[in-house]
């Protein structure tokens, strides 16, 4: 079983390193379940986060997780990365690579900044990526699908068969372009439900549907995740007010209503209320949107120990071993 | 006055030639060494290697004044000797903006200075490039720089009206604006090329009809005010349809496209290094066919560098806040031949013109305008054709190094160039 050196991308995955990483955090979770709240795994180690974009919720789970290994933490807020407006991101790196980071976890309003950072060679540990720009977010796609797969699935599989709905800004969500890839290698099938405003306009390579309308094929979906939609947005002109994009696009009672019995609804977070998700919605008994938050601790436990732990080999038992 | 024989060479068709320089000048030129007189003269073998005018560029940012860690007029001439140029033209997005007759004669004279190659200075069309009032255009046409191109390079003339006079304008001597066809609304904070790729990586993406709408107007507004319309680095399928259906329509209009995008694609950019990150971006290979097509069957008519140096620290960086654009004097005569000649779609003769007489003609650099002949300015280089070389960012000539073709392996080495009959590089080396 191959663990990337990084996580950049869930094109860093192949199905079955993905299918790892969920494994390991189910078992984690069950850990978590016991008195053991903390593992001895990567006591020693310094875990530097490594934040350019304001982030509370996953900087906060990306540092539980790596207290829970026993990770000493590290925290760099850097907002305004450019040349101009101050010291560069090598320089930062270099610095940190020369105080001993073991691993960094970097989140960036720059589409591919994670990237430049493990190619360069700056840094010698491994980088995971919390977010960069409009591209990629793994982290957030593999809790996702650990969420879905609790519910759907179960461990040792994927989601085979599984309908998936993702509906509003695809054009500048890092989120969907995760979780579009990661879901449909874990065998899902997705759909994209937005104004062609918000979607890229060469799409034809992607392994989704497309559809311009919510209520054409709510009912059909096993789990519907709405994405944040950025006020600033209207103001660009992707849509005309928030007010049309909550009536056109937005989950409400009605449509919730409308979905299977057992679908439920997925929210990255955090929510823009009466946006594009209203409150019955977001606090129904379909939501799993505080199950999200628990289990991105435990996606980003196992991520750490697979890519930190020595080995890039995940020993058979070595969980097990820890516990012992 | 010195009198140097080349013998034993090849013109670009591949046929022995043998020619006397003396001073400046061609004195004479012959299949056969025994038909030329030069007992005097100093003989020098060129062992059957090509014999072929010095190129002529019409787009090159030298940056000077402003940005001299970047490249000066003096470093930016060594590079285009080291690429084979006797000719380049300087972009006026200096600091300042070369917008005055101060500032284009300025970079003359710091040309003459370096004595490599001739340095035409371009100058802005509008004050500070700024896109809102004409820059006195006439005083840089008449000053000793004797400016013929005007351009706001690095952005587009977008105001449709400025555009019509500055069209109008330059008919006053014959002068050509040269656009930089970029629609500023509908590439704000844009990246790279707008296509599967941006989609895919997440990067703002710069539409090919924000190029083409600009030339599609710009034609017909140069068709309208009967004046001469440049079209700087043509980057899409698109602008090479419209561009062929108004040279159809006898509109003087010419165009130029970078070596980069006849060779690179967008699919670079999922590297994520800026070395690839480039104004107009890299495109799809689908536009990459187009262009080399459009070249080869003249809707395109020359090949420019858009040599646009910058220091380390503008590329080594995220790719959203590094400059745009790649150094290429060095390595155009190399890629363009590996595009067009390798690819069977030019003979090296064409290629060669569409690099040096073309240009040289669109521009009015005289010096340049005719081939290899009794009585022509005695600048010249030595291509060794069969020369295999590795391009090397270590290596460049440049104070630049962002070349986006390091570690390929490729063909036409320069090997020596004769500026006004001086040699100003022997043997891969620029002298001075």
């Amino acid at each position: 079983m191959k663990i990337p050196r990084h996580l950049l991308s869930v094109d860093d995955l192949t199905r079955e390193s993905a299918i790892a990483i969920l494994d390991t955090a189910a078992q984690l979770s069950q850990l978590s379940e016991g008195k053991m709240k903390k593992l001895p795994t990567l006591r020693g180690r310094a875990v530097v986060n490594l934040f350019y974009e304001d982030s509370t919720r996953t900087r906060i789970s990306f540092e539980t997780a790596a207290k829970r290994l026993s990770a000493d933490v590290i925290n760099f807020n850097a907002k305004g990365s450019s040349v101009s407006k101050g010291e560069s991101l090598k320089d930062t790196a270099l610095t940190l690579q020369a105080m001993g980071a073991d691993a960094v976890i970097i989140r960036h309003p720059s589409s591919g900044a994670p990237q430049r950072l493990a190619d360069s060679g700056w840094i010698k540990g491994p980088v995971i990526n919390a977010g960069d720009g409009t591209r990629q977010h793994p982290t957030q796609a593999l809790l996702d699908a650990f969420t879905m797969r609790n519910r759907f699935g179960g461990v040792g599989g994927g989601l085979d068969g599984l309908r998936l709905a993702i509906v509003g800004d695809i054009l500048h969500s890092r989120v969907a372009r995760s979780n579009i890839f990661l879901a449909s290698m874990l065998g899902a099938k997705v759909t994209l439900i937005a104004p062609p405003t918000l979607l890229p306009v060469e799409i034809g390579e992607w392994p989704v549907e497309v559809s311009y309308r919510i209520d054409e094929s709510i009912e059909e979906f096993d789990v519907v995740m709405p994405l944040r939609i950025q006020r600033e947005r209207m103001n660009q002109g992707f849509f005309p007010t928030e007010r049309e994009f909550s009536r056109h696009y937005g989950l409400n009672i009605d449509r919730v209503a409308k979905m299977k019995p057992e679908a439920v609804i997925l929210h990255p977070g955090p929510m823009n209320r009466g946006v594009e998700i209203d409150a019955s919605s977001a606090d129904s008994a379909r939501s799993l949107i505080v199950d999200q938050v628990a289990n991105g601790v435990f996606v980003r436990m196992a991520v750490l120990y697979l890519l930190m732990a020595g080995s890039h080999e995940l020993p058979e038992n070595a969980l097990d071993q820890e516990r012992a | 006055m010195t009198r140097t024989l080349l013998s034993n060479g090849v013109d670009t068709d591949g046929n022995s030639i043998n020619i006397l320089i003396d001073g400046e000048r061609i004195a004479a030129l012959s299949r056969d060494a025994s038909q030329i007189s030069a007992h005097d003269a100093e003989v020098i073998d060129m062992q059957g290697m090509t014999l072929a005018p010095t190129l002529v560029d019409l787009h090159t940012h030298l940056r000077e004044p402003g940005k001299e860690d970047a490249e000066t007029v003096q470093s930016g001439s060594a590079s285009a000797v080291r690429g084979g140029f006797g000719a380049i033209s300087a972009m006026p997005n200096t600091n300042p903006v070369a917008d005055t007759a101060g500032v284009v004669e300025q970079v003359f004279s710091l040309g003459v200075e370096a004595g490599l190659c001739d340095v035409f200075p371009i100058g802005a069309v509008t004050v500070g490039q700024e896109g809102e009032r004409l820059a006195e255009i006439l005083a840089m046409a008449e000053s000793r720089a004797r400016v013929r191109i005007f351009s706001d390079d690095g952005h587009c003339v977008s105001d449709p009206v400025l555009m019509r006079r500055a069209l109008e304008y330059v008919k006053i001597f014959d002068g050509v604006i040269a656009q930089h066809a970029q629609d500023p609304a509908l590439t704000r904070g844009a990246q790279m090329n707008e296509g599967a790729v941006s989609a895919r990586i997440g990067l703002k993406g710069w539409p090919a009809v924000a190029e083409e709408a600009i030339i599609a107007r710009d034609v017909l507004l140069a068709d309208h005010v009967g004046s001469r319309l440049h079209i700087c680095h043509v980057s899409t399928a698109g602008s090479v349809a419209i561009i062929k259906w108004a040279k159809e329509r006898g509109i003087n209009v010419t165009a130029e496209v970078t070596p980069h995008h006849l060779l690179l694609t967008d699919e670079l950019a999922t590297t994520f290094d800026p070395v690839y990150k480039v104004n107009p971006p890299l495109r799809h290979t689908s536009d990459v066919m187009a262009l080399r097509e459009g070249l080869a069957d003249g809707t395109i008519d020359v090949i420019a560098t858009d040599h646009a140096p910058h220091p380390e620290e503008a590329k080594e960086c995220e790719w959203d806040a590094a400059a745009f654009g790649m150094i290429g004097l060095e390595t155009a005569l190399a890629i363009s031949s590996r595009a067009m000649v390798d690819s069977g779609l030019m003979s090296f003769t064409e290629l060669i013109a569409r690099m040096s007489s073309k240009p040289a003609e669109i521009a009015g650099y005289t010096d340049h305008i005719k081939p290899l002949e009794v009585g022509r300015l005695a600048s010249l280089m030595v291509v060794d054709r069969d020369r295999k070389w590795q391009i090397d960012r270590e290596l460049t000539v440049s104070r630049s190094k962002n070349t986006p073709f390091h570690g390929l392996e490729v063909g036409c080495y320069v090997h020596d160039v004769l500026y006004r009959g001086t040699w100003v590089m022997r043997e891969g080396t620029v002298i001075k």
